[in-house]
């Protein structure tokens, strides 16, 4: 059943919405990533709560020239502009007076959606049952989609796609370094204002599928996701991508085998279980790769130490230092070394002197840099550098007593 | 218009209005000047899956549960957001984001998947509240006011805004001074011996408490409108902390009043005959007195560097 939806074999409506919802999720997860970026993923917010007045005006507007009033792209017009206004409303308060941006965000998301419900209770007032179905666009509803409403997703979508590829380089600039992108001539502040339209066209083409609450999670997760995979722009932004495409074709999928199973949530929760398979499993900076970083360089620091103690003939009191040494064959449980942890320890107390002359002769400088403690000193000298360091040190010396 | 009139329908819906924007407003300049403000937006969109869990758990829907699931949801979100934020290694603003939008979603979704047909329970409700329906049928004019009888027949919810509202206040009195040291210098007040991490924690469940509180009187949209608007828009009246609690007070009853008689009496004056939201209108009323702030208050310009 699961595969029959994957594949789009679920009939007309299934198949529109999931393609709608795929095409969706790509174009939020590559804005969403500038987005992030620049560090302002939660205007996305504020953009998204900003579209609810835009579309009871807009309602109200077309019901009053005669039309129907539930035209899609007339609504997602009065969306977009509406939402436009909260932007520039954002902007405003964090540049003219001393608030900050996210209480700037925080106040026109309220306001401007406190108001969209003012205008929702004065529609339901209007008119016989004509406003059924504006409230879908809180949380999304995909039972009705039309052919023309997915045509409107598909064409916005693939639209914001091809401004992203035309503007990448000047908004990854902006991203990693305004100041440097000012003075190489790029007007920052409009440049910012193409982010965020950006983020308001995903918005808008989203309301009708995830709704205006839900569609912050597609512009926020996918881009959290892939920075987890890697440290470059260009692959962040396919990660991102794909992530979103994927939740988006996953979460559609989903909610068409079963009912009960909203579209919007599960696409969000399809999206965050990505997040967080790749917070525990993506190399370098998943949760297990840290930790068995971790463990592996404690496992060094404790067998270098243990191989110090074993070599000054000092008792070694730390429990997982002794079981290391005894795991390795260096030591038997009583702490004594074997005759392989004997010659270990040995070699163990010579690398640390030898250490010790490279650091003190400035000749050494670079390999000196590499000392940490723990480092090999065949791994950072040639074989002729280590006899001359052990030339210097000489052998062994009598006590004077 | 007569007391017989506007005791019953009317009073009791404006008190509690009044009340809720109030304890808002109080934990919200904290949050404010602590560059915390969307903490209370996050905090009402968890708190729609705590009710629901707690309706699942328990089966009915009453009171005392539901504002324990709604607070030990504002609990996990602070959690989540601070483990992904650590964890990940990601910057505080997504990591809230991708939080709360994932347990709105948890919450929707569960709420479609069990059976509350049979129960006052939506996500219209969560968001709008529904401040109208809380009227004091028992009264039949100001004499009502010293009638004991009539007084038991106030609504509940009236009294829990109290209570979460006086919780407020003594939290503030009582920790005032390391709350303010804490907020305006972290690390002065961590040299002073002030346990500052705790403080922080405190002051975001404090938040959480009058949040669903209020929550529960007059929905969400209220809430994130009355943590930020009243404190933001005082920000721009005054340099001193004092009087800045003072004008988000004043505002914030402001936005309460004006906006309630605004959506129900605002219609009739203009012709039309039936009343809006009250929740969206002081909403809206909260976001005028802030533009008007904004664009006339002594202090809105900022003063030294730029903010980032």
């Amino acid at each position: 059943m699961l595969l029959d939806a994957l594949t789009l074999q679920l009939g007309y409506n299934a198949t529109l919405v999931t393609v709608g919802a795929t095409l969706l999720g790509v174009a939020s997860g590559v804005t969403g990533t500038f987005l992030y970026l620049r560090k302002r993923a939660l205007v996305s917010d504020a953009i998204s709560h900003a579209t609810l007045p835009g579309v009871g005006l807009a309602f109200i507007v077309m019901v009053l020239l005669g039309g129907d009033g539930r035209s899609l792209p007339g609504l997602l017009m009065g969306a977009a502009l509406s939402s436009w206004i909260g932007l520039l409303c954002v902007n405003l308060l964090t540049q003219r007076t001393r608030l900050s941006e996210d209480a700037a965000i925080g106040a026109v998301l309220s306001v401007f959606f406190g108001f969209g419900i003012v205008l929702l209770t004065v529609i339901q007032t209007m008119g016989s049952g004509r406003a059924a179905g504006l409230e879908s666009f809180l949380l999304g509803a995909t039972a009705g989609m039309l052919f023309n409403d997915a045509m409107v997703i598909a064409v916005g979508g693939a639209l914001t796609l091809l401004v992203v590829v035309i503007l990448r380089r000047p908004m990854t600039l902006l991203a990693f370094d305004p100041e440097y992108a000012a003075a190489r001539g790029l007007n920052v502040q409009r440049m910012d204002l193409a982010i965020m339209a950006l983020a308001m066209a995903v918005t808008v083409i989203g309301l009708k599928i995830v709704g205006l609450i839900l569609i912050v999670a597609m512009l926020i997760i996918p881009p959290v996701t892939a920075r987890f995979w890697t440290d470059r722009t260009d692959r962040m932004t396919l990660i991102a991508g794909l992530a979103g495409g994927a939740a988006a074709w996953i979460g559609a999928s989903l909610s068409a085998i079963a009912p009960a199973l909203p579209t919007g949530p599960i696409i969000v929760l399809v999206s965050f279980a990505l997040f967080a398979l790749s917070l525990l499993l993506a190399p370098n900076r998943g949760l297990l790769a840290v930790g068995i970083r971790h463990n592996r360089f404690q496992r060094r620091v404790h067998l270098r130490q243990g191989l110090l103690a074993l070599a000054q003939g000092q008792p070694i009191y730390e429990a997982y230092t002794l079981r290391l040494l005894r795991r390795a064959g260096l030591a038997h449980a009583d702490g004594v070394a074997t005759d392989t942890g004997r010659a270990r320890a040995a070699k163990a107390l010579r690398d640390e002197k030898r250490w010790e002359t490279v650091r003190q002769d400035q000749a050494f400088e670079s390999a000196a840099a590499l000392y940490d403690g723990l480092r090999d000193i065949e791994t950072v000298l040639t074989a002729d550098q280590t006899a001359e360091i052990d030339h210097r040190i000489g052998g062994p010396k009598e006590v004077q007593p | 218009m007569s007391g017989v009139e506007f005791v019953p329908l009317s009073l009791t819906p404006m008190l509690i209005g009044v009340l809720s924007a109030i304890a808002c407003a109080l934990p919200g300049n904290f949050l404010l000047l602590r560059k915390q403000a969307l903490i209370g937006d996050a905090i009402s969109h968890v708190v729609l899956p705590g009710i629901v869990t707690a309706f699942l758990l328990t089966g009915i829907v009453a009171a005392v549960p539901m504002m324990l699931g709604a607070a030990g949801a504002a609990v996990v979100a602070v959690v989540m957001i601070e483990a992904i934020r650590r964890l990940g290694n990601i910057e505080p603003g997504a990591a809230m984001g991708l939080t709360f939008t994932t347990l709105f979603a948890a919450g929707v979704l569960l709420l479609e998947q069990s059976d509350t047909s049979g129960v006052h329970l939506d996500v219209e409700h969560a968001l709008y509240g529904n401040l109208e329906s809380l009227i004091w049928l028992d009264a039949i004019g100001w004499e009502s006011l010293l009638a004991p009888v009539a007084l038991a027949g106030l609504p509940p919810e009236l009294a829990r805004v109290a209570i979460a509202l006086c919780g407020v206040v003594v939290f503030l009195w009582l920790f005032w001074r390391p709350l303010v040291l804490s907020t305006f210098d972290e690390s002065f007040a961590q040299s002073m011996g002030v346990p500052t991490t705790a403080l922080g924690i405190a002051v975001v469940m404090v938040s959480a408490l009058a949040a669903v509180a209020a929550f529960d009187a007059v929905g969400s949209i209220i809430v994130i409108a009355m943590f930020i608007c009243p404190p933001a828009a005082a920000r721009l009246m005054t340099n001193r902390l004092e009087h800045q609690i003072a004008w988000s007070v004043v505002f914030a009853g402001l936005s309460a009043v004006l906006g309630y008689v605004l959506a129900g009496y605002g219609p009739l004056w203009i012709g039309f005959e039936d009343a809006v939201s009250a929740a969206g209108m002081i909403a809206t009323v909260s976001g005028l007195i802030l533009a008007v702030a904004a664009f006339c208050a002594p202090h809105r310009h900022r003063t030294g560097a730029p903010a980032l």
